[in-house]
């Protein structure tokens, strides 16, 4: 079980249909993503015993394809980490790596795919929470273009960033359920009908790169750890000699990429997570005070210290005075990647670096250093920021033994191309 | 400056409205709830209104529908594209402690509003008009006491307090007015015409409790500083401390806040004292205003785009969706086409459903009874039972089938006025059965022939009179003879027969 992870917050299995393209599969779902009667917590204390009346779109669709919900995955705390040790269930521990993180912040969901615990997992994405996770624990992970995928039921960190998407042991897989759950949804207005984007997926990983053409943002491999660069290589080696060319790309804007997400992230963070004040979540009365004092003890005792740095952040960043500074040069900054993306690929097929720039980091390492944190998400959080489709393949070890990812960006609603790209690897 | 000079100083009263009206549509602005507030509490709930984690609006188009339509009726320009924002604020009644409003692109800029005053026509500037979500509507309760009046009394004083979210997600219209008025009798006329305008469009029920809310911004200002043609400097309005008033929830109510605020400012002004730039509380019961206990902070509602709904692009609505004859184009139409005075086609003008019921009546019968009977009669009677046309709405068959009666001769006027609409309205009956209950069928050729032989024979003294001449005499025997048919006689019919009898 993949309990030895700490890998579920809760084991209860919620059985799909008899019969349909998922049947007889086991799909492990993130803790933000709402279950109809299953406790659904966002690995917070706030919603210890929250209970939703419904169901997420993509759970809807999971279950009709007939995968079967073996439980809910342990997360970082809302979403807010890259290690998945800011969850109040306590941390997760990667089972391709013991004794290391298994990334952030769909940890769990990772770890329960890589321990062959479930077959397939969902993730959320909102700067690199899938990407990330299937590198730091050899498995695949997609990040679909923002709209291909209902975000209706997925507990919201910064909704204009993020996306659900599947993580399994094989690009084809992965490909499979983000067939199941890919399409236009009524409850989700920003989900788009774009043409031929969500048939013929799983049919894409076919693993033919012969005449496909990679580029290469230095910006995003100069900075990365020696041995996450060595294995990276080694990839594009593999690639070439099937056929694929690569060369190199600017982005010039991803500088302030991190920066940029981080403002927005925890901007919208700020808001959505204003709602959990006491009233119906988390701890109800029984406070001192007036009624703006009750929802400020609540929010103390129910979210943890991420959270609380994130929704303060947050909450400056868009106050008067300062929202021009921050916010509105964030949304800016976003406008210039999302044009130097557009550019890079007007050029290349697809856009290659290194998932992650570091390899995972030893359980506990990185608490004490929010920034350190913040910063290996450099590589990922671009992708968000231009609303693009991402995939991240094992690229292979570390001499230490630890995963690398590779990770490919492709076109907004080009998810075939990362599929039969990445399927050349996984 | 001196208290005298203080004194002397000649004021002028500016006052600007920001209107919260709901807007009449079936559900909810950004879910399939209905909008109906008046079941058990939190029973027209889902996970979107409830703002339950993960649920997404989704734009109710029916209200973007009104909201084009107002904007074309208050000649509003409907820019190319327009979003949706977020206003964050904790409060209990708000599910997801944010509100999606519109911030810097609303759906309708920079319109007017013509209406009459003291018989002056005036129009005032619309800054704006905007779409939002309505909150839930909360109780305040104290132990072993009822509920206190929300409105009235602080969350601070209660106990505890009640949530009912059927409320949370009626779509709400803000319109904010330009500080155009200059007494607060015009701000009554503004909103009652407002209201009309709004109900012709059919987007708006008055009677629905707290379909409408307002707010108001009074300043004083010198006299002198008025141009000629009304306008004021934006720097002389950006001078003046304004005290901004809410909860006003009626046109009689915005008069009397406002009235009193004016005349409060315009004390502290005479007396040397500075009015303090605050927010105050109408008060209905007492028709006054109060200030709120501290001086409120600046808020700062950290304004950002609402990312889960797309940028709507709806100008060309404008041309695609049409609207509903204006009460001005009605009025001016009536006096042309059916030849009413201009009184009597305001009257009926005055909301649609008067209008409407007018002209069915005028197709029927024709338009000099149909004016009769709608904006005399029926008008006044409703009038003075303090009843609306609304009230009766569901009844305007059983009004034409007693028109109809008149029409056909079958009732005097005077019964079918003074006896059976009466009646009508108030015990509820319909016109026949009041007929027959009272006998007021007009009595047959038969029975007055009989009541005229009578009373020519019991009245010799009158026969004589009128055979000598005194046509006076005449007017007697009809009495006598309508006394004798119970009034059921035709007056102008028993003169003739009178005359026929005894001048044969
Ligand atoms: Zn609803």
């Amino acid at each position: 079980m993949a309990t030895e992870y700490n890998a579920y917050i809760s084991d209860e299995t919620i059985e799909g249909a008899d019969e349909g393209p998922l049947a007889g599969q086991t799909v492990a779902v993130k803790d933000n993503i709402s279950t109809k009667g299953v406790q659904t917590t966002c690995g917070s204390s706030m919603l210890a015993g929250y209970v939703p009346p419904y169901d997420a779109t993509v759970v809807e669709r999971l279950t009709a394809a007939g995968a079967t919900v073996p439980g809910k995955t342990n997360m970082d705390e809302f979403g807010m980490g890259t290690t998945t040790e800011t969850s109040a269930y306590g941390p997760v521990e990667n089972p391709a790596a013991p004794g290391h993180v298994p990334g952030g912040s769909s940890g769990g969901s990772a770890a329960v795919v890589a321990a062959g615990d479930a077959d397939m997992a969902l993730g959320t994405d909102t700067g690199g929470s899938i990407r990330c996770p299937a590198a730091f624990c050899g498995v695949v992970g997609i990040k679909p273009t923002y709209g291909l995928v209902s975000r209706y039921g997925l507990v919201a960190y910064a909704n204009s960033l993020e996306q659900i998407g599947p993580i399994a042991p094989t690009v084809e897989e992965a490909a499979e359920l983000l067939e199941v759950i890919a399409g236009p949804d009524e409850h989700d207005a920003t989900t788009r009908d774009h043409e031929g984007a969500t048939e013929g997926l799983a049919d894409a990983a076919d693993g033919d790169v012969d005449g496909l053409s990679i580029g290469v943002p230095t910006e995003l491999v100069d900075g990365a750890d020696e041995a996450v660069v060595e294995t990276f290589w080694d990839a594009i080696d593999e690639l070439e000699t099937r056929g694929a060319s690569y060369h190199e790309v600017d982005l010039p804007s991803v500088e302030h990429a991190v920066e940029a997400y981080y403002v927005i992230a925890m901007s919208e963070a700020s808001s959505n997570l204003a709602r959990f004040d006491g009233v119906r979540y988390g701890q109800s009365g029984g406070y001192e005070g007036n009624w703006n004092e009750s929802f400020a003890n609540a929010r103390e005792d129910g979210f943890g210290e991420e959270v609380k740095r994130r929704v303060l952040l947050g909450t400056y960043a868009l106050s008067a005075g300062y929202h021009d500074k921050y916010y509105k040069k964030a949304q800016d900054a976003r406008a210039w990647v999302k044009q130097d993306f557009d550019s890079a690929l007007d050029e290349a097929d697809v856009l290659a670096s290194p998932t992650m720039p570091i390899p995972p980091m030893e359980m506990g390492e990185s608490l004490d250093d929010p920034l350190t944190m913040y910063l290996a998400d450099a590589n990922t959080t671009p992708v968000n920021l231009a609303n693009l489709p991402a995939i991240s393949v094992p690229a292979g070890e570390t001499d230490d033994g630890l995963p690398v990812g590779l990770q490919l960006v492709g076109p907004a609603f080009g998810e075939k191309q990362l599929i039969r790209a990445g399927s050349a690897l996984a | 400056m001196t208290a005298q000079a203080a004194e002397s100083r000649e004021l002028a009263t500016v006052i600007g409205l920001e209107v919260h009206v709901q807007l009449e549509t079936e559900t909810k602005i950004f879910c399939g709830c209905s909008t109906d507030g008046g079941e058990e509490p939190n029973t027209n709930t889902c996970p979107v209104c409830l703002g339950l984690p993960g649920a997404l609006p989704v734009l109710n188009e029916a209200a973007v529908e009104s909201a084009v339509k107002i904007g074309k009726a208050i000649d509003a320009s409907i820019p190319e594209e327009t979003t949706f924002h977020r206003k964050n604020y904790y409060y209990p009644d708000l599910p997801k402690n944010f509100q999606i409003t519109q911030y810097d692109s609303p759906i309708c800029q920079d319109g007017e509003l013509e209406f009459s005053h003291e018989g002056d026509s005036r129009t005032v500037g619309i800054r704006r008009a905007h779409l939002e979500e309505d909150p839930g509507s909360i109780k305040h309760a104290r132990e072993g006491t009822g509920p206190l009046d929300s409105r009235t009394t602080g969350i601070d004083r209660a106990d505890y307090t009640l949530v009912d979210y059927n409320r949370a997600g009626t779509p709400l219209m803000e319109i904010v007015t330009r500080p155009d008025f200059r007494d607060p009798g015009e701000v009554r006329a503004f909103l009652e015409k407002l209201e009309e305008v709004l109900e012709y469009l059919g987007v708006f029920d008055a009677t629905r409790d707290g379909s409408l809310r307002i707010d108001a911004n009074l300043s004083l200002i010198d006299a002198e500083d008025v141009h000629d043609d009304g306008s004021i400097d934006e720097a002389v309005l950006e001078a003046a401390n304004r005290t901004e008033v809410k909860n006003i929830s009626s046109h009689k109510g915005a008069e009397t806040a406002l009235a009193f605020e004016a005349s409060r400012q315009k004390k502290l002004v005479q007396s040397g004292r500075e009015v303090a730039q605050e927010t105050r509380h109408f008060n209905e019961t007492h028709g006054n205003t109060v200030g709120m206990r501290s001086k409120e902070e600046e808020k700062d509602y950290r304004y950002f785009r609402e990312a889960d709904l797309p940028a709507l692009r709806v100008s060309h609505w404008k041309e695609d969706i049409d609207i509903p004859e204006l009460p001005d184009a009605r009025r001016d139409r009536f006096v042309s086409e059916y030849d009413l005075s201009e009184e009597a086609a305001s009257k009926l003008t005055s909301t649609k459903q008067v209008a409407d019921f007018f002209e069915a009546v005028a197709e029927r019968f024709d338009a000099d009874l149909a004016a009769t009977w709608v904006a005399d009669e029926l008008l006044g009677e409703l009038n003075y039972r303090d009843m609306l046309i609304t009230d009766v709405e569901d009844r305007f068959d059983e009004i034409e089938r007693l028109v109809e009666l008149v029409a056909d001769d079958e009732i005097t006027a005077k019964n079918a006025k003074e006896t059976v609409l009466r009646e009508m309205l108030d015990e509820g009956d319909d016109p026949d059965a009041i007929v027959d209950r009272e006998g007021l069928g007009k009595t047959s050729g038969d029975a007055v022939q009989q009541a005229v032989a009578a009373a020519i024979e019991e009245n010799p003294d009158a026969v004589a009179d009128y055979e000598d001449g005194d046509d006076g005499a005449i007017n007697f025997l009809v009495g006598q003879v309508m006394g004798k048919t119970g009034g059921s006689a035709d007056p102008g019919e028993v003169n003739q027969l009178l005359r026929a009898e005894l001048d044969g």
